[in-house]
C-alpha cells in the first residue's frame, strides 16, 4: 500500500476554514488526509502546537490564515507569519522544515484551497513519512525535537517573536528603529543559540555530563558548548552536581 | 468538526479513507468537546448616544433617523457647512430635483430634530473605548469636546478626482463633471458642442474601479444641456455605461433619443485631446473621428478621503485597497464594521449616488439602533482570560499588550495585566504570544487544541 501521510491543518475560522467549506459546497475534490483544527486566527497558532503536532507523529503541518491586509483580526496573519518563520527556522535543523507550510487562503476561495492541499498532500507524499512516527523511535531526533519545541516556546524567544514587529515596525524612545535585515540576523543567532542550549538542558536531564561529553554527543565544539553552559548557570538551569578528577559534572535543575 | 462541508463532500470518490477520515475528526472533536467548559456572557453598559462622522447626505440621513428615533446624536463634519457633496451639486439625478432644495430640506428636519446636536469645523482625534461606551474627543476649531457614545457612524463620503494633467485639464474649457454642475447651476449656457469622456483616471490600473454614479452624471447634465440649448451638439465617450434600474435605463433612452451620440473607446486607444477637437478611435466603426468641442467634460470618479487612513486607525477598522472603508461582510454583514459598535455607510465604503447614501445612512442607524435601545448588551465570552491558577504565572512582560490588535491588555493600578473583556475579540493572539503561556483563550485553550492533536496522534495526553 502506497504511504498516505497524516496532515493537520490548522485554519483561520474566517478566510481559510470558509474556503475550505466552499470548496465542500462546490464539490470540489482533494485528497483525504488532511486533518482540520479551527482556530479564530491563524496568529493563534502557538508554536508548541507544531513541535506537539510532529511529536504525534504527524506527516505535515500547513496553516492557513486570511490574505495579509485581510485578516479579520487586523493583522493576526502577520504574527502567524512571524511565528511560522520561527518554527521552520528551528525545524531546519532537524531537517522538518519541509514538513510545514503556511498559505493565505480567502472565503472566496474554494478552488485554491483544494489545489494547495493535493499539493501540499504529494508535497509530503514525496518526502515519506516522518521518522518521527510511532514505531520508528529515534531517540536522538525525540530529543532534538523536545529541544526545539522548548527552545521556541521559552520565554526568550517567545518574547522575541513576540516583540519583532513592535522592535522592527516603530521606533524606540531614542527614535531607533532595527532594520530588518539586522533583526533576522539577531534573530536567526538566537533561534541557534536556544536551539543548543535546551538540547544541553535536555541531555543533561537524561544524566549528568561533562562539557566535553556533550560536545562529542552534539558534535560541536567544546568551547561552544562551555559558553552556553556558562549562560544556562547564569539562568540558573543547570547546576555543577560533582567533580570527577579535574572535570566538572553539571546537572539540569529546571522544573518539570 | 465538519464533516459534510470538509469530508463527504470533497472525497466522494474515496469513500474508504474520507471514512477513516471521519472517523479521525470524530476522535479529535470529542476529545475537545471533552475539555469544554461553558462560556458566560458578558454584560457590558450602554451609553444610548451615537456619534456620526461626516455630514453629507448619508451623515445627515442617518443622524436624522437616530434622532427621531429619540436618541441622543451628534454629528462632526470637518467643513464649516453640512450637506457635504450636496453643496456642489446642480440637480439630483433621476429627479432632477435641485440639490440646494433638497438640502434645505433636510436642513429643515435638522432644525426641527430636539436631540440632535450638530459640530461643523469640527474633526475626531481621539477615540477610545468599544461598543456602547466609546469616549470620543472633538476638535472644534481650538475647542476640545469629550463626548461619551454607544455607537459610532462612518459616514465620511469621499472627494472627486482631480484630473491634473489628463486631457489638457484646465477647470474652464476643460472641465469636470462636478465643476459643469457648478456652470449649469447658473442660467445662461452658451456653448454648443460638447464631448463629454467617461472613465477619466477610472477601471484603470491605478484605480481598477467603477465609481458608479459617472455615468448617471454624464447623462443627467447632458440632457439638462439639451433642454438649456436643444441646439447643442453633445458626444459621450464611453467605455461602458452603465444605467442600472428601470428610472437610470429610462433615462439612458430619453438621452438617446434626444440626439446625444454615443461613442465607444477603448483603455488601450484612449481619446486624444487637442485645442479644440478630440481625436477618437470610434470602436463601433473601426475608425478614427475628429470632434471639435467648446467646452470639453471630464466623468472623474469618486477617491477615498485622504483622511481615511487616520480614522481607520483611530477606529481600527479597515481599509481595502483602493482606501475605502471595508465592511464585515459584503453580503451579511454590508453596513456593520468587523468592530463591534462601529457601522459605515454612504460614499465612505463605497461611491454612491443620493438615493444609496440617504438609504444606507438609514440602515446605519437602524444598525446602531439595535445596540442604543439596549440598557445593557449581553456579548460573546469567548475571550482572553488569565485564569485564577495562572495569575502567578504572569510577570508582566507586555508582550500581549503590544501584540493585540484591539487595545484590550492594559496594567491596571496593581502593575497587574487585565484583559478588557467586552473590547477582546478572542483571536487569540496574545495566548499563542504569552512568554508564560499565563493567557488563555476560553473555547480554544492550549489544552483544548492539543487534545485535538493528541487524538489525532494517536497519542495519550501527557
Amino acid at each position: 500500500m502506497s504511504f498516505e501521510p497524516k496532515i493537520l491543518g490548522f485554519l483561520c475560522n474566517w478566510c481559510s476554514y470558509a474556503g475550505a467549506d466552499l470548496a465542500g459546497v462546490s464539490r470540489i475534490q482533494y485528497p483525504p488526509n488532511l486533518r482540520v483544527i479551527r482556530v479564530m486566527c491563524s496568529g493563534r497558532v502557538d508554536p508548541e502546537f507544531i513541535f506537539q503536532g510532529f511529536q504525534s507523529g504527524i506527516d505535515g503541518i500547513i496553516i492557513m490564515g486570511c490574505h495579509p491586509g485581510d485578516c479579520h483580526y487586523l493583522e493576526g496573519n502577520y504574527e502567524a507569519e512571524i511565528k511560522y518563520d520561527m518554527i521552520r527556522h528551528f525545524l531546519s535543523f532537524i531537517g522538518f522544515e519541509n514538513r510545514i507550510q503556511l498559505e493565505w487562503v480567502s472565503a472566496s476561495e474554494g478552488n485554491r484551497f483544494a489545489e494547495i492541499i493535493t499539493n501540499f498532500t504529494n508535497h509530503i507524499k514525496d518526502l515519506g513519512p516522518s521518522p518521527l512516527q510511532n514505531g520508528k523511535k529515534n531517540s536522538k531526533l525525540v530529543d532534538k525535537i523536545k529541544a526545539l519545541e522548548m527552545a521556541s516556546t521559552s520565554y526568550r524567544m517567545r518574547a522575541l517573536v513576540g516583540r519583532e514587529r513592535a522592535l522592527t515596525e516603530q521606533e524606540n524612545v531614542y527614535g531607533e528603529k532595527i532594520p530588518e535585515e539586522e533583526f533576522q540576523e539577531l534573530f536567526e543567532q538566537a533561534i541557534y543559540n536556544e536551539y543548543v542550549r535546551h538540547r544541553i538542558l535536555v541531555s543533561l536531564k537524561n544524566d549528568p555530563k561533562s562539557v566535553k561529553d556533550l560536545a562529542i554527543e552534539f558534535e560541536i565544539k567544546p568551547s561552544e558548548i562551555l559558553d552556553h553552559m556558562l549562560v544556562l548557570k547564569q539562568r540558573g538551569q543547570i547546576t555543577m552536581d560533582k567533580i570527577v578528577g579535574i572535570t566538572p559534572i553539571y546537572l539540569n535543575v529546571m522544573e518539570g | 468538526m465538519n464533516i459534510r462541508d470538509q469530508c463527504t463532500w470533497v472525497h466522494s470518490k474515496y469513500p474508504n479513507e474520507a471514512h477513516n477520515k471521519i472517523l479521525d475528526l470524530i476522535k479529535m472533536g470529542v476529545s475537545k468537546a471533552e475539555k469544554l467548559e461553558p462560556l458566560e456572557d458578558i454584560s457590558i453598559d450602554v451609553e444610548s448616544k451615537a456619534l456620526i462622522i461626516g455630514g453629507g447626505v448619508s451623515g445627515i440621513s442617518s443622524a436624522l433617523s437616530l434622532s427621531k428615533q429619540g436618541f441622543e446624536t451628534y454629528l462632526v463634519e470637518k467643513e464649516e457647512r453640512i450637506g457635504g457633496m450636496l453643496n456642489s451639486l446642480n440637480t439630483i439625478y433621476p429627479d432632477n430635483i435641485k440639490a440646494s432644495k433638497f438640502l434645505e430640506g433636510l436642513k429643515n428636519q435638522i432644525e426641527d430634530a430636539n436631540n440632535l446636536t450638530i459640530l461643523t469645523s469640527s474633526t475626531v482625534s481621539e477615540i477610545n473605548g468599544y461598543l456602547g461606551n466609546f469616549n470620543v474627543i472633538i476638535e472644534q476649531d481650538s475647542k476640545i469636546q469629550e463626548l461619551q457614545v454607544g455607537a459610532i457612524i462612518v459616514a465620511t463620503g469621499a472627494s472627486a478626482f482631480q484630473p491634473i494633467n489628463m486631457y489638457g485639464y484646465d477647470g474652464k474649457v476643460r472641465v469636470t463633471q462636478l465643476e459643469l454642475e457648478k456652470i449649469l447651476k447658473e442660467e445662461s449656457f452658451d456653448k454648443n458642442n460638447i464631448v463629454m469622456i467617461q472613465c477619466v483616471g477610472a477601471r484603470c490600473e491605478e484605480r481598477n474601479y467603477c465609481s458608479s454614479i459617472c455615468c448617471m452624471t454624464a447623462l443627467k447634465n447632458s440632457i439638462i444641456i439639451k433642454e438649456k440649448n436643444p441646439e447643442a451638439n453633445i458626444t459621450i465617450l464611453f467605455r461602458d455605461i452603465f444605467t442600472p434600474g428601470t428610472k437610470n435605463e429610462q433615462y439612458y433612452r430619453k438621452a438617446r433619443e434626444s440626439g446625444i451620440l454615443f461613442i465607444k473607446y477603448s483603455l488601450e486607444k484612449e481619446p486624444i485631446v487637442k485645442k479644440e477637437e478630440v481625436q477618437v478611435f470610434n470602436e463601433y466603426l473601426g475608425k478614427d473621428m475628429s470632434i471639435s468641442y467648446d467646452l470639453l467634460v471630464l466623468s472623474t470618479p469618486l477617491i477615498a478621503n485622504e483622511d481615511n487612513k487616520t480614522l481607520a486607525q483611530l477606529l481600527k477598522i479597515p481599509l481595502e485597497e483602493n482606501n475605502f472603508f471595508l465592511e464585515a461582510h459584503v453580503k451579511l454583514r454590508p453596513i456593520d464594521f468587523a468592530t463591534d459598535g462601529v457601522f459605515l455607510c454612504g460614499s465612505a465604503k463605497w461611491p454612491t449616488d443620493i438615493a444609496q447614501a440617504l438609504t444606507q445612512g438609514r440602515a446605519a442607524a437602524s444598525r446602531a439602533s439595535t445596540i442604543l435601545s439596549h440598557d445593557t448588551l449581553e456579548i460573546q465570552g469567548s475571550t482572553a482570560y488569565i485564569p485564577e491558577w495562572n495569575k502567578d504565572l504572569c510577570k508582566g512582560c507586555e508582550v500581549c499588550i503590544e501584540i493585540c490588535p484591539y487595545g484590550a491588555i492594559r496594567k491596571n493600578e496593581e502593575e497587574e495585566i487585565e484583559i478588557i473583556q467586552a473590547l477582546c475579540k478572542g483571536c487569540g493572539l496574545c495566548g499563542a504570544s504569552c512568554t508564560k503561556k499565563a493567557i488563555q483563550i476560553k473555547h480554544f485553550t492550549n489544552e483544548q487544541i492539543l487534545s485535538e492533536i493528541y487524538a489525532l496522534g494517536g497519542r495519550e495526553i501527557a
